[in-house]
């Protein structure tokens, strides 16, 4: 059995593996070009969160800015007045709110060449606004950041933000007046903000779950961050030299140093992976980042891939699950019709396929089944009927070829007690039955009647009319009939019930064997062949009426020659002369001439069955066309010697190329001319063929031509057959028996041949002559 | 039954008060003023007492916190603490006139002070400080600045330094005056690479001051040399622990620092403790010495004479106590 793949596999997991990569690559593209979509969104959201933050507290802080700037522009221009100048700071942090304390310090002696420090001081502290003195002993200011460092630099900054009970930072802007023709800065105009506003503003920021914002100053520290134990403890560059994160000190450089950016990185809170979007103040120079949670932004777009890939998925299963079904309703039904087929080839026609109810291509191949198997059923049905009627009718062709055969004179040699003549004779119809028939008889003491004649047609019909032809021919003979006689009443008496139209021609003979006179008449028969003891043959002459039956006119002449001894007369129907071969050549009289001539010497019975064997091998297996039939009768006289049949017949086979099948018909005709029963001949065939095969086989060590001789002998009792090869020495008879239980394939070739020649051949003798073989087998007949 | 019970619950509880009440009273109650805020720098002394290092030596030690504005001098001089922690050339001043102090314990011999400049700026060699402005601060601070630019003949504009680094990074001076273990890590806090800094230590100029070191009065000494012995070694003991386990040494620290308000991170608390370590070691033994040799305060006196912060020194012998 072959190896099968089920179709509903193959279909199932071929559609289902394309239909996934398909799937997945489609999905797959999906997805990442929905991601980059959104990750472009929230990149650009992101950017857009963080610039208006920072301008949200930009605005807040660029406002403040303005008023210190204001009370240092109009210090510059004005003259100080120590009231107005307490006015202003007093005013200012009444008027803003989110001013925490305001002081205007003087560099030392500036205000009042006696005061060293003068710094008034306005600050929300306590619910009332207080206005004090800073600068003592105990607070020197000039060297502290908020004054020394604008001092320094001569411009307006901000301060890194510190905790005085809030969070708070100082913006100072440096104020100067001309002395001597030179700038000089006179002091400076600080203004303390609280941060609490910024780090509602930015810790208010709310993206999805966990992100955030936070701000760090101008050296990094965290300003504000949700985590509060960082504020003003860390710095983004402790944080990174902590965690030992390189990328995060390049990014708190980038900030504190007022870059731009957007970064993608696994946050140091919580390690995510986030975007990190940062942009400066543009007053403080302090920078905002914003935190987005990469996993919380994408989480809608992930939650929808991952969707997407459990309903794949359920597709999927849902497709296989329709796939296999189809599959299988298709498949069921084709294993079922498979086994149904290999059903019918055992012969068993009673299957059911009811089982089968698809209603598509299958379920019309199942009816044509249904209907293929009752076309069987009938056609088996009326075979079988016809057959029978068949073999009935040949049963009783059988019969009637029995029957025949029995009509006709088969006994030979027919008159022992009347050595002056001798008859032998042959008739193989083409069918079962033929239109052919010989008869002899003697009429009286003295006279042999013999008549050979051949019915138009051949079959049933011809059988039935040759019956009652030769029926009526020995019926009406009478004693002093003339042959001419005889055939003009046989005609007669057929012309008058002969609707069928058929006649028959008959060559008529009486011979005298006192006188050794022949008496012939011929009604549209040949003429026979007159042999003569020295060889020679030739034809007998006379009128020839016209065949007996053909018409109610028919006149008959009378001839007469007279028989030497040794003579023989040779009648013969047509079968043999018109016997034809493969080439459609015709056996000819010629031939038969040969064939007699050289047959001469020898008795009629070898004689006769050489002719025949001779036209079997003529016609080489055409198969027999005409019925064959040979009568032969020998005059003796008073000469009558002992003649011993020597029936023999000899062939010469090649060992490369047998003709096995004109071997065949050749020893059939042997064995049928020597009256050798079917079986028998069957037999002898069969063992004979095992037997040369044989010889073929194992005989000969070289690859060229040999000959095989095989000479035929027929007893009344026994047949022989003798093989006679040039090969190795070989007995067959000390073969073993093959084991006929055996299956064909363990038997050896050629083994159940020698079964068949012991079982069918009663007697096996080997020889070894010289360089010759001779196999004798023999057959009790 | 009840009375076994009863004598079996109470004696253990007696025996333990009876302990705790004899350790409490075999301790002596000191008190211990550390120079500045508490950090890394005053590590060794937090972890002593933390660790209860202090107890094991029978001292039951009291850290008052230091700061910019506690005036450590004062305080010892007054008698306000018992032992406290000064540079070597502020002890020395004070012990001119009258010897007051004596050393007990020099604890880094070696000097952290130094400049900074920015790479930017394109300072590399003392040379190139010239006419720059150089934020310095005030007091003892100045010896050693004041003695380089002399020796490399440099003009410069001094800016008297406040406690921060902002003016610095700012750009408000050229070149600033930092602590190794202190202000140099806190501009890397600020975003600035160690290459992007030059630095100039007075110890490599030929300039070193050894500076931390633990100081008592002279009478208190005399009254009480084994409590100084105790505590000498008890600290120093301390110190080799918080070397030894830097991390729990940085939160004893760090808890220290919270309480007292002050800003801090672990990161800043790392490396000053990882550079004091550097700076207690002796170069020859691999270990604390705490000891102070004859000749450097022979260098340190002459260092401090020729700069004119002092006129008269009190002699190595009266000066130093070795307690270890």
């Amino acid at each position: 059995m072959k190896k099968y793949t089920s179709i509903a596999f193959k279909l199932t997991f071929y559609i289902l593996l394309s239909c996934s990569v398909l799937f997945l690559g489609i999905f797959w593209y999906n997805y990442l070009f929905s991601k980059k979509i959104i990750t472009q969104k929230i990149e650009d959201d992101a950017k857009h969160l963080t610039y208006a933050t920072v301008n949200a507290i930009d605005s807040v802080l660029l406002r403040i800015e303005k008023i210190p700037k204001g009370v240092a522009s109009f210090l510059e221009n004005d003259p100080f007045d120590k009231d107005e100048i307490l006015h202003m700071i007093y005013g200012a942090v009444r008027d803003n709110p989110e001013i925490y304390s305001m002081t205007v310090a003087f560099e030392p002696y500036a205000f009042d060449k006696d005061l060293l420090y003068f710094a008034p001081y306005c600050s929300r502290k306590k619910e009332k606004l207080e206005l004090e003195y800073q600068g003592s002993a105990s607070y020197r200011y000039f060297n502290l950041d908020w004054y020394q460092i604008p001092k320094e630099l001569e411009v307006p900054v901000w301060s890194e933000p510190y905790f005085d009970e809030i969070l708070m930072a100082t913006y100072s802007v440096p104020f100067y007046t001309n002395v001597d023709g030179a700038r000089k800065l006179t002091g400076v105009v600080s203004v303390d903000v609280s941060l609490r506003w910024l780090q509602e503003i930015i810790s208010s920021l709310r993206i999805e779950k966990s992100g955030y914002g936070f701000l760090v100053s101008k050296n990094g520290v965290f300003v504000t961050h949700p985590q509060n134990d960082l504020i003003m403890d860390e710095s983004i560059f402790s944080k990174a030299d902590e965690a030992d994160d390189k990328d995060l000190r390049v990014i708190g450089t980038n900030m504190v140093r007022g870059k731009t950016g957007l970064v993608s990185r696994t946050s140091l809170f919580g390690s995510k992976n986030s975007w990190l979007s940062y942009a400066p103040l543009s007053s403080s120079g302090w920078s905002l980042g914003i935190v987005f949670p990469q996993s919380e932004l994408l989480f809608d777009i992930n939650r929808l891939s991952r969707m997407v890939l459990v309903l794949g998925i359920l597709g999927f299963i849902f497709l296989f699950a329709i796939l296999f079904f189809i599959a299988i309703s298709i498949t069921r039904p084709i294993k079922i019709l498979a086994a149904t087929t290999r059903d019918i080839g055992k012969g068993k026609l009673d299957f059911d396929l009811s089982a089968i109810k698809s209603r598509d291509e299958v379920g019309m191949l199942a009816e044509s089944f249904v209907y293929m198997r009752d076309s069987l059923k009938k056609y088996i049905r009326e075979l079988t009927e016809t057959t029978a009627a068949s073999e009935r009718m040949q049963s009783e062709l059988q019969i009637a070829h029995d029957i025949q055969q029995g009509i006709i004179p088969k006994t030979f040699p027919p008159f022992p007690d009347r050595p002056e003549a001798d008859l032998y004779a042959i008739l193989e119809p083409a069918k079962e039955v033929g239109g052919d028939f010989y008869d002899f008889f003697f009429i009286d003491d003295e006279r042999l009647c013999f008549v050979i004649g051949d019915v138009s047609g051949k079959g049933v019909p011809a059988a039935i009319f040759m019956a009652v032809t030769k029926t009526m021919i020995k019926a009406m003979v009478k004693k002093e009939d003339k042959p001419e006689e005889i055939l003009s009443r046989l005609n007669k008496e057929v012309v008058q019930n002969n609707d069928s139209s058929m006649f028959v021609t008959i060559f008529c003979g009486i011979l005298n064997i006192k006188t050794a006179e022949v008496s012939y008449s011929n009604a549209g028969h040949m003429f026979p062949l007159l042999v003569h003891s020295g060889g020679k043959v030739e034809l007998l002459e006379g009128d020839t009426g016209i065949a007996v039956g053909a018409s109610k006119e028919a006149e008959y002449k009378n001839s007469r020659m007279r028989l030497g001894p040794q003579d023989i007369l040779l009648m013969y129907t047509d079968g043999i002369t018109e016997a034809f071969n493969k080439n459609q050549e015709l056996f000819g009289s010629a031939r038969l001439r040969e064939t007699i001539s050289a047959a001469s010497q020898k008795p009629i019975k070898d004689m006769v069955i050489e002719i025949s064997c001779k036209v079997a091998e003529f016609c080489d297996g055409v198969p027999q066309s005409d019925d064959i039939t040979l009568l032969a009768l020998k005059y003796f006289g008073n000469e009558r010697r002992r003649e011993e049949p020597s029936v023999e017949k000899r062939i010469i086979l090649k060992s490369k190329s047998f003709e096995m099948q004109k071997f065949k018909e050749t020893v059939r005709a042997f064995t049928k001319a020597c009256r050798v029963c079917d079986k028998a001949t069957n037999e002898i065939l069969l063992v004979l063929e095992e037997a040369l095969v044989n010889i073929q086989a194992y005989a000969y060590a070289d690859q060229n031509e040999h000959e095989i001789e095989v000479c035929l002998f027929a007893t009344e009792t026994e047949f022989t057959a003798r093989l006679i090869d040039d090969g190795r020495p070989f007995d067959p008879s000390r073969m073993p028996e093959p084991d006929i239980n055996a299956t064909l394939k363990e038997r050896k070739v050629g083994g159940l041949g020698i079964y068949f020649v012991n079982k069918f051949m009663d007697k096996i003798e080997h020889e070894r002559k010289g360089d010759k073989n001779i196999l004798t087998l023999k057959k009790r007949l | 039954m009840k009375n076994k019970f009863l004598l079996f619950v109470s004696l253990p509880v007696f025996l333990a008060a009876s302990l705790s009440f004899a350790q409490n009273t075999s301790l002596q109650k000191v008190s211990f003023l550390p120079h500045w805020v508490p950090q890394a720098q005053f590590a060794g002394y937090y972890v002593a007492y933390e660790k209860g290092i202090y107890r094991k030596y029978g001292l039951d030690v009291t850290i008052v916190p230091g700061g910019p504005d506690v005036q450590v001098e004062r305080m010892l001089k007054e008698g306000t603490v018992d032992f406290a922690s000064m540079w070597l050339a502020s002890a020395i001043k004070e012990n001119e006139g009258t010897p007051k102090l004596v050393n007990i314990a020099q604890v880094t011999p070696k000097s952290a002070l130094m400049l900074i400049a920015k790479k930017s700026s394109g300072i590399k060699t003392p040379q190139d400080i010239n006419n720059k402005k150089v934020g310095l601060w005030e007091g003892i601070f100045k010896i050693q600045p004041l003695a380089f630019f002399k020796k490399y003949n440099l003009e410069v504009k001094i800016v008297p330094q406040s406690y921060s680094i902002n003016l610095f990074l700012r750009d408000g001076v050229d070149v600033a005056s930092v602590m190794w273990y202190n202000e140099y890590h806190a501009i890397l806090n600020a975003g600035y690479e160690s290459d992007e800094l030059n630095t100039f230590f007075y110890s490599d100029y030929g300039l070193n001051l050894p500076e931390d070191g633990v100081y008592v009065l002279k009478d208190f000494f005399e009254k009480n040399p084994q409590l100084c012995r105790a505590f000498v070694k008890a600290s120093l003991e301390g110190w080799l622990y918080a070397f030894k386990h830097p991390e729990e040494a940085v939160d004893i620290i760090l808890k220290y620092m919270k309480a007292a308000h002050i800003p801090a991170n672990r990161d800043h608390q790392n490396w000053m403790l990882a550079r004091m370590k550097d700076l207690m070691m002796d170069e020859r033994s691999g270990e604390p010495a705490w000891r102070l040799s004859e000749s450097d305060y022979g260098a340190v006196t002459n260092l401090l004479k020729e700069s004119g912060l002092v006129t008269s020194v009190s002699d190595y012998k009266d000066f130093y106590k070795d307690c270890l």
